[in-house]
């Protein structure tokens, strides 16, 4: 048995269609069975609010008298692109203050105008023939605009990978505060009211079918950045007019230590046509699962601790290794379940009419990471090789001898077995001197806990080491501990001197 | 049993006497201390205590030269900013955060030890230790 969407349209304007939440279909299709679920239930809505950071509005000012081609445009400090012609701007969520930085950005900008307040634009020009005026400043609200649409490159995540931190200290993420020894696990996304989850082969969801976006009706474009529906990981591009939106579903948040991000509602409701759709809508929080990756890699590969359903993440606890540890998420799950709920009712009071995609989204695609042309340095490119080890029974005054010889700061500390143990600066060597009491050898006056870090180590992520501990050197070490160089940061400015002169 | 929090503040020559030793010495009072932040300029100490001995130990703290404040509220929660994401939940060591049966946070502030961490991990500023809820900018 199929069911036409024009049926299924017509149910909704006579105020007869059966609607249900993505959280009630599951039940419904396990009491009634498949066939009977098709026959009764007509539209299963989705919904869900979280951080979505590729998220934006164009927004159109009007002309001024005389007219100004805007090249540079600031929204309370928040440059916008300008990049569009005369008087068009697009406000990027994340595009952070000049003056505020991370406490007021492009997200606050969107909840400010939505929520009715005044905004500051400053634009500059080098003024032409036909556009003269060269600054313009003025107040604005969002009636003001002839156009502010949001326009939304990537919303609604299908899933998103839960995270943890085993590093020993607290890292601040896009995914919040982690703390150290996988002290906690932080998840995203609304699991079984997720839009995408319910429709993976996206039979129901493409081009230019009805959504709910801030509150808001509003349409998918198309198919989202990085959208990689193979490994579930679909998204969607959303727009929507700003004018309709609303503040309980449009908010501004701030990272700490990440920056500026938007919390978005976002839903689309789901006509139920066919066995398939029935049964995708089906779905339940224990079929959809997700790895938890350890952020304390700084890698774009990180590695997962292992898999977790999103019924165990909402359960508020997991065991890793034999241990508890609770969780809790990023999105709103109650506010999730408003637009599941919001959605609901409209298409109950016939304030929306369903369509299949115009254009489908494919479902099938795989997202890739970025080529990279330029060599990305790594530690073995810029370390010295060129240092003198010292064994741990030394004396002071051989280490002493040894920094004036090689002229370094740094001497690696190394065991019989050639192992790092520790290291000596000259300045644990002044010191020694100034106040011997009983110390006589090396091991005495050495720095127990070091740093390190290894050949293949990107210099950027050996810099971070560097400034988080306040140090001016590493030690190089290979897989057995064992020193194979130093990373001083002279020769990282010799590195950034190379940079910058090409 | 019911217990009342103290804030003890200390200066740094005061930091080198043992104060709390002393009070638990000569009081009697189990003093459970919560959190303590003790560096080279002053230290500040929050202790929990049996609600019928707090009058004895706050005057023998303040005797031995240290200020101490009862503090009656924990972490407060501006509602107008909260979207009841559940940030707060798993970073707080007290447990002070859970999920009602709607997915609404609830907070329990009596277990509340004022460390900070959930205000800087709320991502909508919606978390303050003291003190009036502001208004915001713009």
């Amino acid at each position: 048995m199929k069911k036409s969407i024009d049926l299924i349209n017509e149910r909704i304007r006579d105020g007869n269609a059966h609607v249900v939440t993505a959280e009630e279909m599951p039940l419904i299709v396990t009491e009634l069975g498949e066939e009977e679920a098709l026959k009764e239930v007509d539209v299963v809505t989705t919904g869900t609010f979280g951080a979505m950071c590729s998220s934006g509005a164009f927004l159109n000012f009007g002309h001024a008298e005389p007219p100004i081609r805007m090249e540079r445009v600031w929204l309370n400090d928040v440059e916008v692109f300008a990049g569009l012609a005369a008087v068009d701007a697009y406000v990027g969520a994340t595009q952070q203050s000049t003056t505020q930085q991370s406490v007021y950005g492009g997200a606050h900008i969107l909840e400010d105008l939505i929520g009715g307040k005044s905004i500051e634009l400053r634009a500059i020009s080098h003024g032409t023939d036909c556009y003269p005026r060269r600054t313009i400043t003025t107040q604005l609200v969002l009636d003001d605009m002839n156009q502010a649409i949001m326009v939304n490159p990537r919303n609604a995540y299908q899933r998103y990978n839960a995270a943890t931190n085993t590093t020993d200290r607290t890292l601040h993420t896009y995914m919040g505060m982690l703390l150290p020894h996988g002290g906690n696990i932080a998840y995203s996304g609304s699991g079984v009211l997720n839009p995408i989850s319910n429709d993976p082969k996206f039979r129901l969801i493409g081009s230019g079918v009805p959504i709910f976006l801030g509150g808001a009706i509003g349409t998918v474009v198309g198919e989202g950045t990085q959208h990689s529906p193979a490994g579930a990981f679909g998204t969607l591009m959303t727009c929507g007019d700003m004018k309709q939106m609303s503040n309980t579903f449009v908010r501004a948040a701030t990272m700490h230590g990440y920056g500026v991000t938007l919390y978005l509602g976002v839903g689309v409701p789901l006509p139920i046509i066919d066995i398939e759709s029935v049964r995708s809508t089906a779905v339940t929080d224990r079929d959809i699962s997700v790895d938890i990756l350890d952020y304390g890699v700084p890698s774009s590969n990180r590695p997962s601790i292992r898999k977790v359903t999103y019924e165990e993440l909402k359960s508020g606890m997991i065991t890793i290794n034999g241990e508890d540890v609770r969780t809790s998420p990023l999105s709103s799950l109650k506010r999730a379940r408003i637009v599941a709920d919001t959605l609901k009712d409209w298409v109950k009071a016939g304030k929306m009419q369903l369509t299949l995609p115009a254009v489908r989204i494919n479902p099938d695609k795989a997202g890739k990471p970025m080529r990279e042309t330029a060599h990305v340095p790594r530690v073995i490119d810029i370390m010295d090789r060129r240092f003198i080890p010292i064994d741990e029974e030394s004396p002071i005054k051989v280490a002493a001898e040894t920094l004036l010889k090689d002229e370094t700061n740094h001497l690696p500390v190394v065991n019989k077995k050639g192992q790092l143990v520790g290291i000596v600066t000259t300045y644990d060597v002044s010191k020694a001197v100034a106040r011997p009491g009983n110390k006589t050898c090396v091991r005495d006056i050495m720095t127990k806990k070091v740093i390190t870090t290894n050949p293949d180590e990107a210099v950027d992520v050996a810099i971070q080491k560097l400034e988080r501990h306040n140090i001016s050197a590493l030690a190089v070490v290979d897989r057995e501990n064992k020193v194979v160089a130093m990373l001083t940061a002279i020769a990282l400015g010799k590195l950034f001197e190379q940079r910058w002169s090409r | 049993m019911v217990t009342l929090k103290l804030l003890v503040s200390v200066s740094r020559k005061q930091g080198k006497y043992p104060i709390i030793a002393q009070v638990v010495k000569e009081t009697g009072v189990l003093v459970n201390v919560e959190r303590a932040m003790i560096d080279s300029h002053e230290g500040e100490l929050l202790i929990d205590v049996p609600d019928d001995s707090c009058e004895l130990v706050r005057q023998k703290i303040a005797g031995l030269g240290a200020s101490v404040r009862i503090l009656d509220r924990g972490i407060r929660i501006d509602t107008r900013e909260c979207v009841d994401c559940g940030a707060c939940i798993s970073i707080c060591p007290q447990e002070v955060f859970s999920f009602g049966d709607d997915w609404g946070i609830l907070v329990e502030e009596e277990k509340c030890v004022i460390c900070g961490k959930c205000v800087i991990a709320c991502p909508h500023s919606a978390l303050f230790l003291s003190g009036e809820i502001p208004e915001r900018p713009f």
